[in-house]
């Protein structure tokens, strides 16, 4: 009785509902024809197609951001260096910091969850799908209108955009003004974005998925839609002062007219803090759903890792100013920052272990986003203890704006966020594309990423220690710095070829792949029981969630019914 | 109970993980400057940032062999084999997932507790030694996060950034340009060995950061804040450093040194200095006298 909801073979026999009274389940939202071809992606608002649109455009954004990085790693590749003039670098460093976190790391989450979060929860769409396109086209057009600053004047103060040397008294250029509406069009798409992922999540999950039945990435998702919400108004605030600032005559930032350049840095941080782990809780999300598939074991302590999720956002509100140690502040106000910065390693400490022991006992079965769920976990754990590092604010006046934190930031945000982001991608790139990516092709690409990664940023601890701040264009050779800045420099080539492979991986893969199947991983979670790729409603019978692993449930169903394991697969829909 | 069948790749990890282990604990000993802050000036102050680094470093490193140690055990002993039993279905282990939380709040509480030994000496200047400078004025600091030496007194300096140059005013030494005028420099802070020097920093136009490594750590130029460190250089000879906040196209050329000199070298400079301050602004208020009669 309990499989015919799900996993029924020849005629669909309408599911009961309460009083008996039958109901079609099949929902075909084909009142007219969808439009084809290249118009089709222009006016859709599925959450899949948005999904792959957020996809591919964040990924160029990443190979640009990319770009600008080893163009970076070749002026420091040798002390007094020649090849890039300062006003450029600077506009390099500001260019590649804003890219990679605006227009990458932040909205490839919001394509990984507008693709997901629906197929995950058992939903035929999101909350709001024309909102949803909205947020995709936001972000865009902030992005267009921030690289088209490169052909008048970049802006070139860093992605922090401290003031005053924001301010048009020191940077006139219109640049900054790019950056300013950068920040509003893509903050406004991140918060519709969130808006719907709540909305999503709260009301659409399927029959029977509690709180504690909701897949972990879904659970990074809501949480990472919460601290977007929370955080952003702080800088789009921030950024409309600046923006009066420099051309409407206010003074916030300027202490000629009794501003505080001390604002700013209150007002980004308070942003800018809760920024990493909006970066960084979906990409856990997506480690906790990966690890178990492939442990071939459940994931230890579910509630541990949910709560955790929530108690390192809440945390990650109240910790912004450890990146203002160096800062006239009273010390007191330091040890609170250090404190509660302390706090966090906690949570972050019970996911890894949760993790690890996870795998312990497990029957671990090596496929490519296995390897790069290890691979975030190794390189993650050395950014969470450099972190725990940097807290400890004396110590932090030493490492601050050194190339100990750009070491620091990139263990987290590259060896951690982008790896995971990689597993994200081998993972579901057979649900998003019918077929499956090359399995050499990605052991290639993941071990010349952790090589490259490692030789990369490793070295830039040592370099922060001998005393080489971040941002700086050109070093003296008197200083010694050469050798490890070489070695660094090498590294980022090695690294870059590894993404170049996994470019290729998804190109070859995408036209010649093998065909992928509903569940090629024998996976847990409910987007694995619909065709790859799935249909355009999702679902037409939406399967009862009885456990934190629909998909376990229905395998186990299936087989105890004494169907071939390949029977395991929604029916498909008459017409397509 | 080790499968005969070993993989070669399993030797590697194996050996991987074991040259990992000992290149962490050689590391340290064999080059301590490579993975350790910048000291060695003689300031009390960078010399125990320097050894609270090294507890914290230590005990960082500890966590990550015994973490990582794990993750490599988990791969290599609980690799899918061909036949093998299913794994057991294990949700979780409340005991244990207690237990580890509060571990982790134990080992950050005694982070926090060593920080907080260590912190009144990274912050608080101490006395000049008997054969530093010996005339000093008071320093007084009401109601700034600076504290002052027990004696009261040290040799005071106000750095002001600028884009991209460093200005010392000698505020607190003889012999003064004038009443109100201390004596200044560019650039190169001339300071007398064994005597305790406080600096007051801020900027001019944008925000720098003060950072010469071996004398400590760094303390951010804002415009309209003051802020502070001090050092007290045993080791006569130049340190070096620059600024440490993107303040401008040419932030990498905003360098700073301190020349640490016995005292009365310094006092010797001190004198030298003025004087050619004083004669370049007559020879400069001579050229504008010259320019006005034209």
């Amino acid at each position: 009785m309990a499989t015919q909801e799900y996993a029924g073979q020849g005629p669909l026999t309408p599911p009961r509902v309460n009083g008996g009274v039958a109901r079609p389940e099949v929902a075909l939202r084909g009142i007219k024809d969808q439009p084809t071809g290249w118009l089709s992606w222009l006016s859709t608002t599925d959450h899949k197609k948005i999904g792959l649109m957020y996809l591919y455009s964040t990924f160029l954004f990443f190979m640009l951001g990319g770009v600008e990085a080893l163009m970076m790693r070749l002026q420091l590749a040798e002390s007094q260096n020649t090849l890039i003039a300062p006003d450029t670098y600077n506009a390099l460093v500001t260019m590649h910091g804003t890219t990679m976190i605006f227009l990458f790391v932040v909205p490839v989450l919001a394509g990984f969850g507008n693709y997901f979060v629906p197929l995950m929860i058992g939903a035929r769409d999101m909350a709001f799908p024309r909102l949803n396109a909205l947020s995709f086209w936001l972000l865009i057009f902030g992005g267009i209108l921030f690289y088209v600053s490169v052909f008048f004047t970049p802006p070139n103060t860093g992605w922090t955009f401290y003031a005053p040397l924001s301010d048009n008294a020191f940077n006139p250029s219109n640049g900054v003004d790019a950056w300013i509406f950068l920040i509003h069009l893509t903050g406004l798409s991140s918060v519709l974005g969130a808006i719907n992922f709540i909305a999503t999540i709260h009301n659409m999950r399927a029959k029977g998925m509690g709180w504690a039945r909701m897949p972990l990435f879904i659970w990074g998702i809501l949480i990472y839609s919460y601290l977007l919400v929370l955080a952003l108004p702080s800088i789009a605030a921030a950024v409309t002062m600046l923006l009066t600032d420099r051309h409407f005559g206010t003074g916030f930032f300027d202490v000629a007219q009794g501003g505080d350049p001390l604002l700013w840095q209150h007002l980004f941080w308070f942003f800018g803090h809760p920024e990493v782990y909006i970066m960084i809780l979906p990409v856990f999300g997506m480690i906790s759903e990966i690890i178990p598939v492939f442990s071939r074991k459940p994931i230890f302590g579910y509630k541990a890792i949910a709560a955790s999720t929530a108690a390192i956002a809440f945390l990650g509100m109240l910790v912004w100013a450890h990146h203002m140690f160096t800062t006239p502040t009273p010390i007191v106000v330091l040890a609170f920052f250090m404190l509660s910065s302390f706090a966090i390693a906690v949570p972050t400490g019970i996911k890894i272990f949760n993790w690890i022991a996870t795998m312990w006992r497990g029957a671990l079965v090596f496929k490519v986003p296995m390897y790069f769920a290890v691979g975030f976990i190794a390189q993650f754990l050395i950014g969470g203890i450099s972190g725990v590092m940097t807290a400890v604010f004396p110590v932090d006046w030493q490492l601050q704006d050194t190339y100990f934190i750009v070491a620091h930031i990139h263990y987290v945000l590259f060896g951690g966020s982008v790896f995971g982001i990689f597993a994200g991608l081998y993972y579901w790139f057979p649900k998003m594309s019918g077929r499956m990516m090359s399995e050499a092709l990605g052991k290639v690409s993941f071990w010349l990423m952790f090589i490259g990664f490692n030789v990369t940023f490793l070295v830039q601890h040592s370099l922060g220690l001998e005393g080489m701040p971040r941002r700086i264009y050109s070093y003296p050779t008197a200083n010694g710095w050469g050798a490890q800045n070489f070695v660094s420099t090498v590294g980022s080539f090695i690294l870059a070829a590894g993404i170049l492979v996994t470019l290729f991986n998804v190109v070859r893969s995408v036209k010649i792949g093998k065909k992928a199947g509903n569940d090629p991983w024998s996976a847990n979670t409910l987007e694995w029981f619909v065709q790859s790729p799935p249909p355009e409603n999702n679902f037409d019978v939406i399967p009862r969630v009885r456990s934190a692993e629909p998909m376990k449930d229905i395998r186990r169903e299936v087989a105890a019914a004494g169907r071939p394991a390949g029977s395991v697969a929604q029916p498909v829909a008459p017409g397509t | 109970m080790i499968p005969r069948a070993l993989p070669s790749r399993r030797a590697i990890l194996l050996a991987l993980a074991g040259a990992v282990v000992l290149l962490l604990a050689f590391a340290p000993i064999a080059s301590a400057d490579w993975l350790t802050p910048e000291s060695g000036g003689g300031t009390p102050n960078a010399e125990k940032i320097d050894t609270l680094y090294k507890i914290v470093l230590y005990i960082g490193i500890v966590i990550f062999v015994l973490v990582e140690g794990l993750l490599i055990t988990a791969i290599v002993r609980f690799r899918r084999r061909r036949g093998g039993p299913e794994p057991a279905m294990v949700h979780g282990n409340t005991p244990l997932e207690v237990g580890w939380t509060i571990g982790a709040a134990l080992i950050v509480a005694v982070i926090a507790a060593i920080t907080f030994v260590f912190l009144p000496g990274i912050k608080n200047p101490v006395d000049s030694s008997a054969n530093g400078l010996q005339q000093l004025a008071g320093v007084e600091f009401a109601s700034v996060p600076q504290p002052s030496p027990p004696s009261g007194k040290a040799l005071r300096i106000n750095v002001v950034g600028q884009q991209y140059i460093w200005r010392y005013d000698y505020v607190s030494a003889r012999p003064r340009l004038t009443e109100n005028r201390p004596v200044f420099a560019y650039e190169s802070m001339v300071v007398p060995t064994n005597t305790t020097v406080v600096l007051q920093i801020n900027s001019a136009d944008v925000a720098h950061s003060w950072w010469i490594p071996k004398l400590g750590g760094k303390a951010d130029a804002i415009p309209g804040h003051n802020n502070y460190t001090w050092f007290k250089i045993k080791k006569p000879g130049v340190y070096k450093g620059q600024c440490a906040e993107l303040c401008g196209n040419n932030h990498a050329d905003m360098f700073a040194q301190v020349h640490a000199v016995p005292p009365d070298k310094f006092e010797a400079w001190l004198t030298q200095q003025r004087q050619e301050i004083l004669a370049s602004q007559q020879a400069l208020a001579a050229q504008r006298k010259a320019g006005e009669g034209q």
